[in-house]
Formats: C-alpha cells, sequence, structure tokens
C-alpha cells in the first residue's frame, strides 16, 4: 500500500526527516511511536503532501505510482486520508455542510455516520468551532468515515479523549482500517501515531516503528516497543543501534 | 423607445431573473403583499393581509394627516445633496403600516427597478404599531440593458413599543449604477429592529449609513451585511446604532469579500445609558487585490456599558484550504466551500423563508467566486 524510501523533510527551513524507510503492506495498520518533537506529524503530514513539507530526498510510493510530487487533494482522491492533532476552525462552514460536500450525491450515508459518532447535533455548528478535544476527534473520525480512504493515517487519536469516547473512536477506527474483518478481507491499511498505546486495545496493529529525532530507530511488535517505552524511557531507544 | 414597465410580467426574461436574484417572487403567493416602482412610476401596490396597509407614500400623505409628522422626520432633509434632491421631487415610494398587534408571516416585497438611464428617487415610510411584527424584503434592481442610472432612497422606520421590523434588502445594479440610500430606524420599548443587506452584483457605487436610534428600554438592533465587491464597485457602508434607553443592545455584523473592488465597512456604536450592549463584528477577505478598510469604532458615554468589536481582514488561510483538500476537494471547490462558509450569516429571529432568500441570493453568486 504505502512504500516510503529515504525520505528526508524540510520545515520552516530545518530538515526534521532524515532519512525514513517505511513500508505498510495492503490490510496492515501500523503504529508510530516516538518522543514529542520527533517528528511523527510532519512525517504523516508529508506523506499526505501539505505545501509546508518539503521532500529533499526520497520517495513517497503509494499503491505502486510515485506520488512524491502529487498534490494534496489528488492523494486524497487516490485514496490517502488523514485525521489532524489540531484541526484549523473554519468559521462559518458548517460541518454537514462539508460533509455534504464530500458525499456529493449520497449525503444520507454521512448523516448515519454522525449518529454513529454522536455527531448529529454538530452538523450545523462551525468546523472545529469551539469543539472539545473528544469532540474534534469524533468529528475527524466522522469526515474519514464519509472519505473512506484506502490508506488513513491517524493522528494521536485517542488523545485527550474520555473513556467512552476512547470505545466508539476505537471501534470505528477499526471499522476504517477494516480491522472488524476477517484477515483475508482486509485490505484498507493504517498508520496511528499514539503515545499511549490505547488504541491498540480496540485493533491490533501489526507493527511498530519508533521515530526518533526524525529517524525510525526500532521496528517490531508494537506492544513490546511499547512495554521497553514504558520500562525505560525514551533513551533505550536512542541508545539502541540495532536498525 | 422603451416599451412601459407596467408589472412585472412587462420585463424581459433576463430581467425577470434579476429579479428574482434580488429575492422578488414574481407570483404574489408566499408574499403578503407587493409594491413595484419602475423608474420613477408607481405601477402596482396590493396587501392582502388584515392589519397591514400598503401605499405609495404619495397616496399615504394624502389620507393620513399625522404621517407628515412622520416624513423627514427621522432623516433629515438637508442632510446632503441627495437628501435635497429627494425633497425636491413629489414623494414617490411606499408607506407601510402594520396597525396594533398585526404580523405578516410571509413577507411584504418591495421592488424598486430602474429601466431606463435616470435618477430614481423614493421615499419610504414603515411603520410598525405597539406589538406588530413586519417582514420585509426590498429586491432593488435595475435592467440588465441599464447603463448610467442613480437611486437614491430615503427609508424611515417607526418600531412601536413591543414591535418588530425586519427588513431585507438585496442589491442587483449595474455596473454603473449609483445608488445612494439614506435610512434610519426609531425604536419603542422593548422593540426589536432587524436590518439585512445583500449585494453580491456589480455596482458603480453605494454610500449609506443607516442609523437605528434605540430610544425605548430593552430594545434591540441588528444590522447584518454581505457584501462582495468586483473590480469596478466602490461601496461606502456603514451601520450605526445609538443606544440611548436603558437595556438597549445592537450587534453590527459584516461579511465583505473583495474581487478588486473597494469597499469602506463602518460601524459605529454609541452606549449611552446603563446597562447597554453592543457588539462589531467585521470581517473582511481579499480575493484579488482590492481594498477593504473596517472602520469599527465603539463610543462609550458611561461606566454601566459593554461595547466590543472584532475585525479581521486578509486572504483565506492556507491551512484551511488543505484541510479540505485533504478531505478530496481540489483547491477551487476548497476556497468556494470556505467562502460560501464565510457568507454564511445567520439571522437571529428572522422567518426561515427570508434566511432562505438570503442564502439563495448569496448562491447565486457563487459561480462569481
Ligand atoms: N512549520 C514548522 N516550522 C518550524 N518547525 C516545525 C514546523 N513544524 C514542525 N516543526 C518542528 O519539527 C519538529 C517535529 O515536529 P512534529 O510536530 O512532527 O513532532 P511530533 O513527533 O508530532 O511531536 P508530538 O508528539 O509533540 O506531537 C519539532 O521540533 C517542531 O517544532
Ligand atoms: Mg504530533
Amino acid at each position: 500500500m504505502l512504500n516510503v524510501e529515504n525520505l528526508h523533510v524540510e520545515v520552516g527551513g530545518k530538515e526534521v526527516i532524515h532519512g525514513v524507510d517505511l513500508q505498510i503492506p495492503e490490510g496492515e495498520t501500523h503504529v508510530l511511536m516516538g518522543p514529542n518533537g520527533s517528528g511523527k506529524t510532519t512525517l504523516l503530514r508529508s506523506i499526505m503532501g501539505f505545501s509546508n513539507y518539503t521532500v529533499t530526498e526520497g520517495r513517497i510510493i503509494f499503491r505502486g505510482h510515485d506520488v512524491t510530487e502529487l498534490p494534496l487533494y489528488e492523494r486524497a482522491r487516490y485514496g490517502m486520508g488523514l485525521m489532524f492533532q489540531r484541526p484549523p476552525t473554519i468559521s462559518g462552514l458548517k460541518l454537514g455542510k462539508l460533509l455534504d460536500v464530500m458525499a456529493g450525491g449520497s449525503p444520507a450515508k454521512a448523516y448515519e455516520y454522525a449518529e454513529m459518532m454522536n455527531m448529529s447535533s454538530f452538523l450545523d455548528r462551525d468546523l472545529n468551532a469551539n469543539f472539545s478535544g473528544g469532540e474534534i476527534k469524533r468529528s475527524e473520525v466522522l469526515q474519514l468515515m464519509v472519505q473512506q480512504p484506502d490508506f488513513v493515517m491517524l493522528d494521536e487519536p485517542e488523545s485527550g479523549v474520555d473513556l467512552e469516547n476512547i470505545a466508539l473512536i476505537g471501534k470505528a477506527i477499526a471499522r476504517l482500517v477494516d480491522k472488524d474483518r476477517h484477515i483475508i478481507n482486509r485490505h484498507k491499511s493504517g498508520l496511528i501515531i499514539t503515545h499511549t498505546g490505547f488504541i491498540m486495545d480496540y485493533l491490533e496493529a501489526d507493527a511498530g516503528h519508533m521515530l526518533c529525532n526524525g529517524e525510525i530507530r526500532c521496528r517490531g511488535n508494537p506492544r513490546e516497543i511499547l512495554k521497553v517505552i514504558q520500562e525505560h524511557g525514551y533513551q533505550e531507544c536512542i541508545e539502541c543501534t540495532k536498525l | 423607445m422603451h416599451k412601459a414597465v407596467e408589472g412585472f410580467e412587462d420585463l424581459s426574461p433576463e430581467d425577470k431573473e434579476r429579479l428574482e436574484q434580488s429575492g422578488m417572487m414574481l407570483s404574489s403567493e408566499n408574499r403578503c403583499g407587493s409594491f413595484f416602482q419602475a423608474d420613477q412610476d408607481v405601477r402596482h401596490t396590493s396587501c392582502t393581509y388584515e392589519g397591514i396597509e400598503m401605499l405609495p407614500t404619495a397616496e399615504a400623505l394624502k389620507k393620513y394627516d399625522w404621517l407628515k409628522d412622520y416624513y423627514w422626520n427621522l432623516v433629515d432633509k438637508d442632510k446632503d445633496e441627495y437628501t435635497r434632491y429627494v425633497a425636491d421631487q413629489e414623494p414617490r415610494g411606499y408607506t407601510i403600516i402594520a396597525k396594533k398587534g398585526s404580523k405578516n408571516i410571509f413577507p411584504l416585497q418591495t421592488c424598486l427597478f430602474m429601466a431606463t438611464d435616470d435618477i430614481q428617487t423614493v421615499h419610504n415610510i414603515i411603520i410598525a404599531e405597539e406589538g406588530a411584527e413586519l417582514h420585509l424584503i426590498t429586491g432593488c434592481v435595475s435592467s440588465h440593458s441599464v447603463g448610467h442610472g442613480s437611486h437614491y432612497g430615503i427609508t424611515e422606520f417607526y418600531v412601536g413599543k413591543d414591535a418588530l421590523i425586519s427588513t431585507t434588502m438585496i442589491h442587483t445594479w449595474g455596473e454603473d449604477v449609483t445608488v445612494v440610500p439614506r435610512s434610519a430606524a426609531k425604536l419603542e420599548q422593548n422593540s426589536t429592529f432587524l436590518s439585512n443587506y445583500i449585494s453580491m452584483k456589480p455596482v458603480k457605487r453605494v454610500q449609506m449609513y443607516p442609523e437605528a436610534w434605540l430610544t425605548g428600554e430593552n430594545s434591540v438592533a441588528r444590522f447584518s451585511s454581505v457584501v462582495l465587491a468586483p473590480e469596478g464597485s466602490e461601496l461606502d457602508l456603514g451601520q450605526r446604532a445609538i443606544l440611548e434607553a436603558k437595556g438597549t443592545s445592537a450587534e453590527l455584523i459584516s461579511r465583505v469579500i473583495t474581487r478588486g473592488g473597494t469597499v469602506v465597512s463602518r460601524s459605529h456604536i454609541v452606549g449611552g445609558a446603563e446597562e447597554t450592549r453592543g457588539h462589531i463584528e467585521c470581517k473582511g477577505l481579499i480575493l484579488e487585490d482590492g481594498i477593504i478598510h473596517a472602520i469599527p469604532e465603539i463610543e462609550g458615554r458611561l461606566t454601566n456599558t459593554s461595547l466590543s468589536h472584532e475585525a479581521a481582514v486578509g486572504k483565506i488561510a492556507r491551512d484551511e484550504i488543505e484541510y479540505l483538500m485533504a478531505r478530496g476537494l481540489d483547491e477551487e471547490e476548497a476556497t468556494a466551500t470556505i467562502i460560501r462558509g464565510f457568507l454564511d450569516v445567520k439571522i437571529q429571529g428572522l422567518p426561515d423563508s427570508l434566511q432562505r432568500q438570503i442564502d439563495a441570493a448569496i448562491d447565486a453568486a457563487e459561480d462569481g467566486f
């Protein structure tokens, strides 16, 4: 599904990602971990193709095509989706109106999803304006449900979310990445940034990657990586020379 | 030679469309009354709603002697060259009197239509007596065939105790038309005045600064304007509320877009009495190089008034556009979606049918973004 090769990314005139390799096969969902400021959000946003993120070296191959130069919206139309860590507020634009525009001719489904995400009463609200932390996450998941990407990247979906909503969001994300299906019927893929690993209570991640200072320092079983971080902190990974 | 326009049915298909874009309904269905003035001739007045009288101002002044106290009472005859010009003409325009306790669910529509290159003058008097609720929609339209022309309009609103007047004005003028409205409203105790202005079409010049005098306790005024200035348009728009009585409040909202035109967006609230509140919100988007000059003024005259304003002028933020692009909208779609949201002003207290009319007038301009 996704194949990132030797990716170097500059943001604000500074290189933040220093040669990342990352492969996510079809039907698999991986988690991305790492300390604050290590470049996780930057990596996701450059895969998505935002304009401030300049790829200076390397390639992004998506579904067999080199998309490194492809504009953001074309990557979205080609099947990429992103849950924002901090989405902007768009005053005047109603959440419901955006869903209508995204859903094209078939908005009925969108309202059904809104009901599922407990967001029906937000359809008339300005997009993200005064949404609480948990409401932002639900709104992001709802938009992705309407968008139906083949490969979805989620930037800290569980942070700031209460226990009840974590279950709601976790299950919805599991469906987004086909984790509710039998393994042979799974076609969608995901990449999830998590600090706590709580999301793995709702979907089994197939692999984990650990990003430190803009480099992948460790890969493997996500629960094991998490355990090492919990017991020894990130220092262990920073000093580790396994990769 | 122009064929005289007697009524809506004499209009060309293009002009009918322009009227509809200004919120006019050509059949009287869903309208409780209709007034039509083409150039300087009053062609049509009707009002089927009980308790609401609509008649040409000239006739009204003859019929009701007391009306002279309302004529040139809120707007000064000697204010400027335009008011003096109108004062020198036979009175045209309409007078509406909503009797005590009357209510119209369907709005009254008035249409001021310019068919020739000349000066059109109107003087409107609108009175809502105690407890009355009056909704009005005014389409100001010039024929697509009009070149140069001017429209000078005086409007005086009297909002009685516990009464409500909503007035929605949708402009569809031509590129070479000059428009100079002069209007003012006086609000009695517990009354509400809602004034909405929409202009999405090219116009040469508009200059206006309507005022609301809140002289009755706990009265409320809300002005909203939604304006698009294409290249060549020069709009000098203001809205002012004078909070003269205890517990009065005002909200002045404007959304301005320039596509090369010039807009001065003025607003002024005077907090001159106890427990008064006022807020100004002026947002401008510069889509193509043009000028938006926002001048919000708040003037407090005693300790127990609370006035605020927020104003912002600029282009659409890149992160907003890219947010929508990440959802699969291309840059143009994302921009149009954000602009449509920007212009979406929901007016509290306005009947749904009028809100829909406003939305439709804005939607109609969407292809022009
Ligand atoms: N637009 C920008 N301009 C300058 N520096 C930036 C910009 N965006 C990100 N950075 C810097 O790049 C580094 C990586 O940031 P990023 O947001 O990718 O971290 P992260 O791993 O997602 O952190 P967190 O766990 O706190 O979300 C940080 O030092 C950050 O300050
Ligand atoms: Mg981050």
